[in-house]
């Protein structure tokens, strides 16, 4: 029960954030700071949840097979892959690697 | 039928198809996430933001906890204002559209709005793709979390790999030129070092903090990382492929 309460905070903040962007004025918009901030922090966060789903388990650094994973993808993006061709490229990667025996 | 010969119109079908299926990986990574299905449901239907979506789960599957992945998705929607705010001056919904407007307010029905110059096609453009790809989405997600739940072992089938894949998708497009590509580096960084000795989740934030700090005190583009991730129109460095949709 404790995680749905967050969940569905979460869905209230993020709609909170588009509706914000509907009622603030227009003069807002003009503070090129914010919306800089938006921005490198959406690169932030992505790049970040890429090395997290990569490299952690728990609170360790682990070197597995979604190390493979990541590089399929890089290799798919690379390529001009659509995105759902680089998501099948990252589950390949690590299920082929896992059935060569490398966890 | 007079409607399907507007290029907004039909550049939204095809942008709500592209990305609608895709729904499908969000919905089988959100069930061997740790979620049950009705929590993946509701994340779709009401947080309706891929980049959010992807990042709650992504906290939750590392252990994180719950106030955790909902800092990272909460942080994730801060540009869905911006792009609000540009909504709004462009569309001026009124009464209750404004706020069917705001929920539907994306990277791609922003993408596919803003490509447009006439502002009736911005209109039709805007809430073609916006409800299209609410629709599907929700009906992929529903795929995705039924087939993901009769999967049984997720590693089996490399899922974890799937989940890593999607994060870099969803940040490669946004990684154009030098700057971007830094502040990736440095917030990844950042996140390696802090791994080992903050609970899991948190490092997530504290690259946030990184990335907001950056942002706020150099001079660089003040749209950096805010081109929505999808080129619905194919621009010079895009070739006209609207299946390139990352949300």
């Amino acid at each position: 029960m404790n995680l749905w309460m967050w969940l569905l905070l979460a869905c209230l903040l993020g709609y909170s954030w588009k509706l914000l962007g509907y009622l603030v004025p227009a003069s807002l918009l003009r503070n090129p700071r914010m919306s800089r901030v938006a921005g490198t922090m959406t690169i932030g966060l992505l790049a970040s949840l890429t090395v997290v789903n990569a490299l952690a388990s728990g609170q360790a650094l682990a070197f597995d097979a979604r190390i493979g994973a990541l590089a399929a993808a890089g290799i798919a993006l690379c390529l001009r892959a659509p995105f759902l061709v680089v998501v099948l490229a990252g589950a390949g990667a690590a299920a082929g690697l896992r059935l060569l025996g490398w966890s | 039928m007079k409607l399907l010969q507007s290029p907004a119109v039909r550049v939204g079908l095809s942008i709500s198809i592209a990305t609608g299926l895709y729904g499908i990986s969000f919905g089988a990574l959100g069930v061997t996430s740790g979620l049950d299905f009705w929590q993946t449901m509701a994340l779709s239907l009401l947080l309706f933001s891929g980049g959010s979506q992807f990042a709650f789960i992504g906290v939750v599957a590392g252990g994180g906890s719950g106030v955790a992945a909902m800092g990272a998705a909460t942080l994730l929607g801060m540009r869905n204002g911006i792009y609000g705010m540009q909504l709004n001056a462009l569309l001026q919904p009124r009464g209750w559209r404004k706020y069917a407007a705001a929920h539907v307010t994306i990277d791609e029905s922003t993408a596919t709005s803003t490509g447009q110059t006439d502002p009736a096609e911005q209109k039709r453009g805007f809430w073609t793709a916006g409800v299209g790809i609410f629709v599907l989405w929700n009906v992929f997600t529903a795929v995705g979390a039924l087939s993901g739940a009769a999967l049984g072992d997720p590693k089996q089938w490399g899922l974890d790999g799937a989940a890593v894949a999607a994060f870099l998708g969803l940040l490669w497009p946004r990684l154009k030129g030098r700057e971007p590509a830094a502040i990736a580096v440095a917030c990844a960084l950042a996140t390696i070092l802090a791994v080992p000795f903050v609970p899991a989740g948190v490092p997530i934030l504290i690259a946030a903090v990184v990335a907001a700090t950056i942002g706020w005190f150099s001079h660089g583009r003040s749209d950096e990382g805010l081109e929505p991730d999808v080129d619905p129109y194919g621009g010079p460095h895009h070739h006209g492929r609207p299946e390139e949709a990352g949300k």
